[in-house]
């Protein structure tokens, strides 16, 4: 594989913890697949939402700490996986392409941003610049029989003139992955709904209904598990499912996967090497049935 | 909702205001409801998004800065996405609660204190602490933490840390934030 598909890195804060697993399977599916991540040195954190909600300019400089850090790397483009650090990071650039903005920010820096670096998701990568031709050629192990539907939550893709990739109201990327890796995709009407988000501690009641409604609806349609790419999503749906349940009276069992996660499977990677042991809904049956539906 | 009066309460510069700090011409909007027909927490909300946009148009600073609305976007950009005059309607949200936030206003108390322990968090280590985000957030609101039940979930899986992250550049980050500070005051 060529030389070209070498990027920044940007793990994001929960990277580093509350979603190390979809850390750990990002980084070890991209060196299987020869896509090359080199950590950006000394990240800091993006700000996240509550940085946007205080000041553009604040989270615009907490964001290009990062890209400016990328510049020096001699590189041009950072990815990520999480969908909220993206946004930022993106956001950032786009502001900062207006002079009076660009200066207004850098003054909040040690060192100035010069807007040179475009922001990806490795979501974006995978399917644009490594191709989904190579993904099927390098499967290993089909994930056959295994009926999924893939959730995108709200920002991967939106507002299109920001994040610039796939559809806004139908992404597809997920899906043609998992399908191109053997998976059933079933269509799943709410996959840019959003669910919830940050409000899961300070206004839970908020995380309790609109994360319930994405289970039932999966639950609805059938599916075995659901698949994400955002590290809040995957927190709401999973980590909280018990507790959706006895707000909700329901009784999902659903595992959540990051797509990496099933991604990794198909390219014949351990369970471990996955991060599977750190999802709080069991995903054991799922994965046991992996390939079973041939042998009949 | 009761009728708005807005001869006695329209602001000129608070519209002027948000027009500037937006970017987005306020009277593009000619209330389809789209926004409001796709917002995930209108039911959470006390005065609906397209509602507030009308507010904005009306000059109807004090309501709009007091409403809870504004707190609870989680910027989900799908009024932005599905707004057909391409108004950026999460950014004048977002803009909206930057003014609240000057002026002093926290309907939403816990919502604010969430936010509020993240940045100090940010601040302080240079990236999110989470064991310390939680603590702070605990202290803050003096409630005690609701998702005791998810502690035996999480703690064996060894995704939380018990101390920061340092950076290198943690000095960096803290200048960010004062700067940011004193750049607000002139
Ligand atoms: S979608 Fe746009 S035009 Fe329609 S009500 Fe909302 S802001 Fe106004
Ligand atoms: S961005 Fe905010 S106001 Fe707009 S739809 Fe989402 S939650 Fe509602």
């Amino acid at each position: 594989m060529s030389d070209s598909l070498t990027y920044a890195y940007y793990p994001g804060c929960s990277g580093t913890g509350t979603s190390m697993e979809y850390d750990m399977s990002t980084r070890a599916v991209c060196e299987k697949l020869g896509i090359r991540l080199t950590d950006i040195p000394d990240w800091s954190c993006c700000g996240s939402t509550p940085a946007h909600t205080v000041d553009h300019s604040l989270s615009s400089a907490l964001s290009a700490r990062n890209l400016q850090l990328v510049e020096k790397m001699d590189l041009d483009t950072a990815v990520t996986p999480c969908p909220s650090c993206l946004t930022n990071l993106k956001s950032a650039e786009h502001r900062m392409k207006k002079d009076e903005m660009r200066e207004k920010v850098n003054k909040l820096l040690d060192n100035p941003y010069n807007g040179g670096v475009s922001t990806k998701s490795v979501l974006q990568i995978l399917v644009e610049d490594l191709g989904l031709k190579a993904l099927k050629e390098s499967t290993i192990k089909p994930l056959k029989g295994l009926k999924v539907a893939a959730y995108y939550g709200c920002i991967m893709n939106r507002p299109p003139e920001v994040m610039n990739f796939d559809d806004p109201e139908h992404p597809m990327a997920m899906d043609n992955i998992l399908k191109a890796m053997g998976a059933t995709v079933l269509p799943y009407p709410l996959k840019v709904e959003c669910c919830g988000a940050s409000f899961g501690i300070p206004r839970k009641d908020v995380v309790m209904r609109l994360s319930g409604k994405l289970l039932d609806v999966a639950d609805d349609i059938g599916v075995d598990a659901l698949v994400t790419a955002c590290p809040l999503c995957q927190m709401n749906l999973d980590l909280r499912q018990t507790q959706i349940n006895s707000a909700t009276g329901a009784k999902h069992n659903i595992p959540i996967f990051y797509y990496t996660q099933l991604m990794g499977i198909a390219l014949g990677m351990n369970e471990k090497e996955m991060g599977m042991d750190k999802l709080c809904v069991s995903p054991r049956k799922v994965l046991d049935a992996i390939g079973k539906e041939e042998k009949k | 909702m009761g009728i708005v009066n807005i001869t006695k309460t329209y602001d000129a510069d608070f519209v002027k205001q948000v027009e500037k700090e937006s970017g987005q011409d306020l009277s593009l909007c000619y209330q389809c409801g789209n926004c409001t027909a796709g917002c995930p927490y209108t039911f959470a909300y006390d005065i609906p998004v397209s509602r507030i946009m009308r507010m904005v148009q009306a000059g109807q600073k004090d309501t709009v800065l007091k409403c809870k609305s504004i707190w609870l976007c989680a910027t989900c950009e799908s009024c932005t996405t599905r707004c057909p005059n391409n108004i950026d309607v999460a950014h004048i949200m977002d803009v909206l609660r930057h003014m609240a936030r000057r002026e002093g206003y926290a309907p939403v108390p816990t919502v604010k204190k969430f936010w509020d322990s993240f940045l100090d968090s940010v601040e302080n280590n240079g990236r999110v602490f989470e064991v310390g985000l939680l603590a702070a957030y605990v202290a803050k609101t003096g409630r005690f933490w609701t998702d005791l039940d998810l502690g035996p979930k999480v703690l064996p899986k060894g995704k939380m840390h018990f101390k920061p992250h340092e950076i290198q550049g943690k000095d960096e980050i803290k200048k960010i934030f004062k700067r940011f500070q004193e750049e607000s005051r002139k």
